[in-house]
């Protein structure tokens, strides 16, 4: 899927804002440690960086109560030592995990219900916003997209928001890639890749992460055009419902704004439309095929 | 109803003795029962499969009574009674029923099989033209011809039924009764000659019907001519025998003797002259030639007038001016005019015989025409507002409409052949529970191991290499599996689906399959609620020939190839479906029957 395209630059620039999932819940119980991701990461990003000289990566890290930007490869103090980058991006990291620990502790007491998911829909937000600021800046930008790096499970209760993230994605043409490097499949981000035209990936053998990214996720999207890459077999639409969350299968819809609840309400929560019919049976009628 | 009942003994050939029993008879049917409740010699016919029947003759051996089901090999029921009499009241009662059965028109001969079912219909009375319909749309099309063979031959719809659906079909032949017509001959500009005869002078012109017509429809001054002098001033004959003069006189060079002859001959002036109403029309039509066409169109157009390149009629050709009246009508002119009207086309259906009633329908048609264009100011007006129209510019214009993404319709097949995959796959829920997390460890240990790898990865620093390289081969090839896998499921052709890449043989059983499906779905849905006796035997027909088709379906699913059998079971499960839930509703009505003991239908067989 064509991205907007930019004219005065070469077709191959990219601008890559890569979300990079830091919940530390995940990583302590994950397959992959926290330091071997890392150095499968950053290695990536330089890679990025050396394809075109003109290539822009923004990292941007995804806690458990916040998102900050830990990586900005634009800005004025280029540096082109990878091991300064290295060093650069590591430090951030442990600034960005201290002030999320410190603000975790200070909204959920001791922690009685621990935050499982990680907050994607805020840093898709961020990129977003991000984006949107070099798309005003001028012309001369060079073709971005999104890079999710995700482990965690999806949060239902962020549906709505990351649904609203990938709607403006898409909108924008900004295609939305997802790595998955967690336990089990991404429904958010399946849905997220397969509308903006991204790609959707998670690989079997996470030691050969770097691999798996620099053949996938490296290419810019002109030359996306010419290569196949590879999609999922299936794409699971499953939404979760508003009023608690849960993932369905089937539900009921209101008419006016189209939101979805799992029960029978009388009033619609988003848009107070009321469903003035009689609650039917709790049987389903029959349907003939 | 007249019944009788007598006991009798059954038989299926002459010399057994026979199963006795007591034969009920009334005028639908007849049926045995044996004395014996524990035979099987149960009989309940009707006389409708009846075709005659036979008797022995009063006073042998044995009264019997045969009761024919097929004329030519004589297989029947035989009763033998005990006495004549009883033998004979059954006979006249059977010649009865017989009679009256045979003389009420019965059901279109294409039908050999006898109908199985019981409690059907009463035959209906088809009209000639009904039948001519319905043979001429199985001949046709040969799918509904397949259909037909396959449902009504066989007794699980009946006639009525079959059509009853397929009314519009029935219903459109009639507008297909149009011919064509032919169209205006151009022999007529090489025919019309004159045949001379090599003795005398006389030189001969043969005119049909057909001829003069056509000329009318080219020539509209002589159709006017006729209009008028016909038979007022003169008669038809001599209004030909002017026409022909003045061919024969066109024909020849001889200009001067030509205006000679139409100055003296009024009449035969106008067929010299220049038709001026074709120069009229001509001029006319130049006038509304649409200016935003890119042609010139002026009078220069005007063909009729000036003269052309010169090639006459005959293929003389004369370069000499010429200043009388005497229009020297050029081929291409002529050719011209004739593809005017051929264009135009034949507005007359009109029977060629009179003349005169043929001049004076053209005239009329012509007439029609004219009062039905427009007026010339409705006419100024429309092409001043094209003209306004096409000529603006584009860019000088304000932006009109509020800009749209352009629709991207992409390849179906992602949306709905992942949706399959989907459907089939499990995937790993996105609930909590999955989550192989030990939730013990509190918050501060969690943050603290990650801040741990975090100084890890720092004092370590990037690793050299990156990536081992037998991991990097693997991750590769295993890439490049899962891409060629995918494309050789999803198929190298967007237009290829999966019906196209399974055998023919099975893809056209499958079709077939599928549209006996519908026919036969459509007719079982369409019967419930079951009211009457008999939507509830053509529920059971359709529904024996539901199960037929289920055993079919699962026998294909089952022997179809190992390459196909994924795509095979994934066509098949629909129709199975749909199936299923037909036989599901079946049952459920069924015990509900049951459930309310009401009394059983009428005509309900064991």
């Amino acid at each position: 899927m064509a991205s907007a395209p930019s004219k005065l630059y070469q077709d191959d620039v990219s601008l890559v804002v890569a979300l990079l999932d830091t919940n530390p819940f995940f990583w302590a119980a994950a397959s992959l440690p926290f330091s071997e991701f890392l150095h499968h990461v950053i290695p990536f990003i330089n890679s990025l960086l050396l394809l075109n000289q003109l290539n822009r990566v923004v990292l941007i890290a995804t806690g458990t109560s916040s998102c900050g930007y830990i990586f900005d490869s634009g800005d004025g103090n280029a540096s082109g030592n990878s091991n300064a980058v290295c060093s650069g991006i590591i430090k951030k990291l442990e600034d960005f995990v201290g002030k999320d620990s410190k603000i975790g502790k200070g909204s959920n007491g001791d922690g009685t219900r621990p935050a499982i998911s990680s907050l994607l829909s805020g840093s898709l937000s961020l990129a977003l916003c991000y984006i949107q600021r070099i798309f005003r800046s001028g012309t001369r930008h060079p073709q971005p997209r999104i890079l999710c790096l995700q482990g965690s499970p999806d949060g239902p209760e962020q549906y709505v928001a990351v649904m609203n993230s990938i709607f403006s994605a898409q909108r924008l043409m900004i295609p939305i890639d997802s790595c998955i490097v967690g336990a089990q499949h991404s429904a958010f981000l399946q849905q997220a890749s397969y509308i903006t035209g991204g790609v959707y990936l998670k690989p079997q053998q996470l030691d050969g992460l770097f691999q798996f990214l620099a053949a996938a996720f490296a290419t810019d999207l002109h030359s996306r055009n010419f290569l196949r890459l590879p999609k999922p077999a299936g794409v699971d639409f499953r939404a979760s419902c508003f009023c608690h969350k849960k993932t369905i299968d089937m539900g009921y819809v209101c008419s006016v704004c189209l939101s979805i609840f799992c029960k029978y309400h009388k009033k619609c929560s988003t848009c107070g439309s009321e469903f003035n019919q009689v609650a039917p049976d709790s049987t389903i009628p029959d349907q003939k095929h | 109803m007249a019944v009788i009942s007598v006991a009798t003994r059954y038989k299926t050939t002459v010399k057994e003795p026979g199963v006795p029993g007591v034969l009920k008879m009334n005028e639908e049917r007849f049926v045995f029962v044996p004395n014996d409740p524990r035979s099987l010699m149960k009989l309940n016919v009707e006389f409708k499969n009846i075709k005659g029947h036979k008797f022995s003759k009063d006073g042998s051996k044995q009264a019997l009574l045969n009761l024919t089901q097929d004329p030519e090999k004589g297989t029947g029921y035989i009763f033998e009674f005990d006495n004549f009499t009883d033998r004979n009241s059954c006979r006249d009662f059977v010649g009865r029923v017989l009679g009256k059965l045979q003389s009420v028109p019965g059901r279109p001969n294409e039908q050999s099989v006898p109908e199985k079912s019981a409690g059907a219909p009463l035959p209906e009375q088809l009209s000639a033209i009904e039948m001519e319909r319905r043979i001429k749309l199985l001949r046709e099309d040969s799918e509904l011809l397949r259909l037909h063979k396959q449902f009504v031959l066989s007794g699980v719809l009946t006639e009525s039924e079959f059509w009853a659906t397929r009314k519009t079909l029935l219903g459109e032949d009639t507008t297909r009764m149009t011919k064509q017509r032919p169209g205006f001959k151009s022999a007529m500009l090489a025919d019309v000659r004159p045949s001379a005869d090599g003795r005398t002078n006389k030189v001969t012109f043969s005119l049909t019907p057909e001829i003069i017509q056509q000329i009318f429809a080219e020539k509209p001054a002589v159709h006017r001519a006729f209009l008028n002098l016909v038979p007022s001033k003169m008669s038809e004959k001599d209004f030909w025998t002017k026409y022909c003069r003045a061919e024969y006189l066109n024909r020849t060079r001889n200009a001067v003797v030509a205006a000679a002859e139409a100055a003296e001959d009024e009449e035969l002036a106008v067929f010299l002259k220049h038709d001026d109403i074709l120069a009229n029309e001509a001029r006319r039509k130049i006038r509304r030639v649409d200016p935003t066409l890119d042609m010139e169109a002026d009078e220069g157009d005007d063909y009729i007038h000036l003269p052309d390149h010169g090639i006459l009629r005959d293929a003389q050709k004369d370069t000499a001016e010429t200043e009388t009246e005497v229009s020297r009508r050029t081929l291409s002119q002529d050719l011209n005019r004739h593809a005017a009207v051929v264009l135009e086309g034949r507005a007359l259906d009109v029977e060629l015989g009179d003349t005169r009633t043929v001049a004076e329908a053209l005239a009329w048609s012509k007439q029609e025409l004219l009062s039905k264009e427009k007026s010339e100011e409705n006419v100024n007006l429309e092409k001043q507002e094209k003209v306004a129209r096409m000529t603006e510019l584009e860019d000088l214009q304000a932006p009109r409409n509020p800009q749209y993404a352009s629709l991207c319709i992409k390849d179906p097949r992602e949306y709905f052949d992942s949706q399959q995959a989907n459907a089939l796959r499990a995937l790993g829920g996105t609930e909590f529970g999955t989550n192989s997390l030990d939730l013990n460890l509190s918050k501060e240990e969690v943050y603290r191991h990650l801040k741990e790898q975090i100084s890890e990865a720092k004092s370590r620093g990037l690793r050299n290499p990156i990536i081992r390289p037998d991991t990097a081969l693997k991750v590769f090839s295993g890439l490049s599996q899962h891409l060629s896998s995918t494309r050789f499921q999803l198929g190298k052709n967007s237009q290829e689906s999966a019906l196209d890449r399974i055998p023919h043989r099975t893809k056209d059983d499958l079709m077939h399959h599928w549209t006996s499906i519908q026919e036969l779905l459509r007719h079982f849905w369409s019967s419930y609620p079951i009211t009457t006796a008999g939507l509830y035997n053509k529920v059971q027909r359709v529904k024996d020939a539901m199960g037929q088709i289920y055993q079919k379906l699962q026998e294909i699913k089952e022997s179809s190839q190992s390459d196909f059998r994924h795509q095979v079971s994934l066509l098949v499960q629909p129709m199975l479906q749909a199936l299923d839930a037909a036989f599901a509703h079946y049952d459920s009505e069924q015990q509900k029957r049951t459930a309310k003991s009401g009394a059983k239908p009428n005509g309900f067989v064991r």
